[in-house]
């Protein structure tokens, strides 16, 4: 599908959402935080969309705010979709159940950015030891004796 | 959790019990830690623990300039070394709209493929090894060490190559690299056969590989699994035929496939690979178009705002560079999809069940660097 016809079928499923595709090179939406597990399914089971395949998750400190980034790409149909969700409070919910693959990659996202996900069955750190303080991907991170700023 | 309960049988008490396999292992491939969960010599949980090599590469990038962070990425997966930087240097291309030259564009796609011999080379005799055939180890660095020259003649060095930059190649190629890599083929179409007839088909590999660590195709896509790995579980999901970059869209090549999902089939996808690799460079090598090697770009790279993504096959899988850039000098933020730490993700899943030492052989067939999932 194009991205303008993979907008028309995500937008009817449910309100709320924003598109970014001019520019963009791949249809980008934004997901309030609480519709992001029944948009992750939609996009999962709807036969047309068949998005099944996870291939990246990215934390970003947008400063005012923290958010994941999804990449989700069809093995059926190959098209590729990018969700963008935001979080004020440091806190999402799991996708885990969903995609097997953020299992992982949450609980980096957790160790590195601090993003708290709820649900996530084993949520420790993943790189970092257990008593590290901080999270180093924040931009607001500060760490004088291993970090050269220029 | 510990469970202690008493065989009816025997009267014994028995528990589960957590063993650490690593983080110096020798059969680990690096510094890899896992912490196992056994009932007796079956596994019950695989709970890898990762950082022992982690230098915050992703963190780095975010003071580096574009051309800076290009050097950075050899250091994920050495072995797929200019595979990874031809994806960072694709992506500020395609962002920055600059057009490199046919002769860039070819020569890149050689040295890829050389790039993957190499490493599937270096898999293939470790791979032996872990199951303890130690011949194997010495045939394929033999065979490895052509390609390190070939490497060491026109890129400047032997393992982490930096022959890319932003906008084209380091420096044009050697005038002895067609000749080279030509009778490195000659050679090589020997050797696979050889390799094939000393491990392949031998009766104690495929039975220590058969029916071990069974990956089906739809947990291999849900826990985002790529490249070999997942084509041995009849997954196409070859990123140099489904989104071609550089000249592989007019090459001619075979995405191999297996149906079986188990370790052996893995084994086999690298090993068909192998001939793929040599079939492309076959049909690069003597048309290599004149030109540039490369365009002209500023000293500063400057990527206008916005996100950018490159996905290119390496040797492990699909490597994926992301950039959120605000328009400075060094991106915002840069992240590296690397393929181990997809394929580390389903590692628990496929070796619950078996014994310690298939965990080795299943380690193998996933083909793991550890410098590539740390990051």
């Amino acid at each position: 599908m194009t991205n303008s016809e993979l907008q028309v079928l995500v937008s009817s499923w449910m309100d709320g959402l924003e598109f970014i595709d001019e520019g963009a090179q791949y249809l980008t939406i934004t997901v309030p935080k609480e519709n992001l597990r029944d948009l992750m399914f939609k996009l999962r089971d709807d036969s047309e969309a068949a998005f099944d395949y996870m291939f990246s998750l990215t934390a970003v400190d947008w400063g005012k705010n923290r958010g994941m980034v999804y990449h989700l790409e069809s093995t059926k149909y190959r098209h590729i979709i990018v969700v963008h969700v935001y979080t004020e409070d440091e806190t999402l919910d799991t996708i885990s159940d969903i995609y097997p693959t953020a299992i992982l990659n949450e609980r980096e996202a957790y160790d590195l950015m601090g993003i708290i996900f709820t649900g996530h069955p084993d949520l420790r750190r993943l790189f970092l030891q257990d008593d590290w303080v901080g999270h180093p991907l924040r931009k607001d991170y500060v760490d004088e004796a291993n970090m050269i700023v220029k | 959790m510990t469970t202690t309960e008493i065989d009816n049988k025997t009267g014994l008490v028995t528990q589960e019990y957590k063993i650490n396999m690593g983080p110096q292992h020798p059969a680990a491939h690096g510094v890899l830690r896992l912490v196992l969960t056994l009932d007796g010599e079956i596994i019950e949980k695989v709970d890898p623990d990762l950082g022992y090599i982690h230098r915050g590469i992703e963190k780095m990038t975010e003071r580096d300039t574009y051309k800076q962070i290009v050097h950075l990425t050899d250091r994920l997966d050495y072995l797929s070394s200019h595979i990874n930087n031809e994806a960072v240097c694709l992506a500020v291309e395609n962002a920055l709209q600059i057009e490199v030259s046919d002769r860039v564009k070819v020569i890149r796609t050689i040295i890829a493929e050389l790039t993957r011999l190499a490493s599937h080379q270096l898999w293939w005799g470790v791979m032996g090894m872990d199951i303890g055939a130690l011949t194997t180890f010495m045939y394929a660095f033999r065979d490895r060490e052509l390609i390190n020259d070939i490497m060491e003649e026109t890129c400047g060095t032997r393992l982490t190559m930096n022959y890319n930059k932003p906008g084209g190649l380091m420096f044009d190629i050697h005038p002895n690299f067609q000749k080279r890599v030509k009778e490195f083929i000659k050679h090589f179409k020997v050797s696979l056969p050889e390799y094939n007839t000393l491990l392949s088909g031998n009766v104690i590999f495929k039975k220590r590989l058969q029916g071990i660590g069974y990956m089906s195709k739809e947990d291999a896509i849900a826990y985002g699994v790529s490249g070999p790995s997942a084509r041995g579980s009849n997954i196409s999901c070859d990123v140099r035929k489904i989104h071609p970059y550089s000249a592989y869209d007019r090459v001619d090549f075979n995405e191999i496939l297996m149906e079986g999902g188990d370790s052996y089939d893995r084994y086999m996808v690298r090993m068909k690979e192998m001939e793929e690799s040599m079939k492309i460079i076959e049909q690069l090598i003597d048309n290599i178009p004149e030109g540039d090697f490369e365009t002209k770009t500023a000293a500063v790279l400057k990527l206008p705002k916005g996100e950018y993504y490159q996905k290119v096959e390496s040797a492990r899988g699909e490597f994926g560079v992301f950039i959120v850039s605000d328009g400075k000098k060094s991106p915002y933020r840069m992240k590296f999809r690397s393929p181990g730490f997809a394929n580390l993700s389903i590692l628990d899943k496929i070796s619950r069940g078996h014994k310690i030492a298939d965990l080795v052989a299943i380690m193998s067939s996933l083909d793991f660097v550890i410098p590539d999932i740390d990051r």
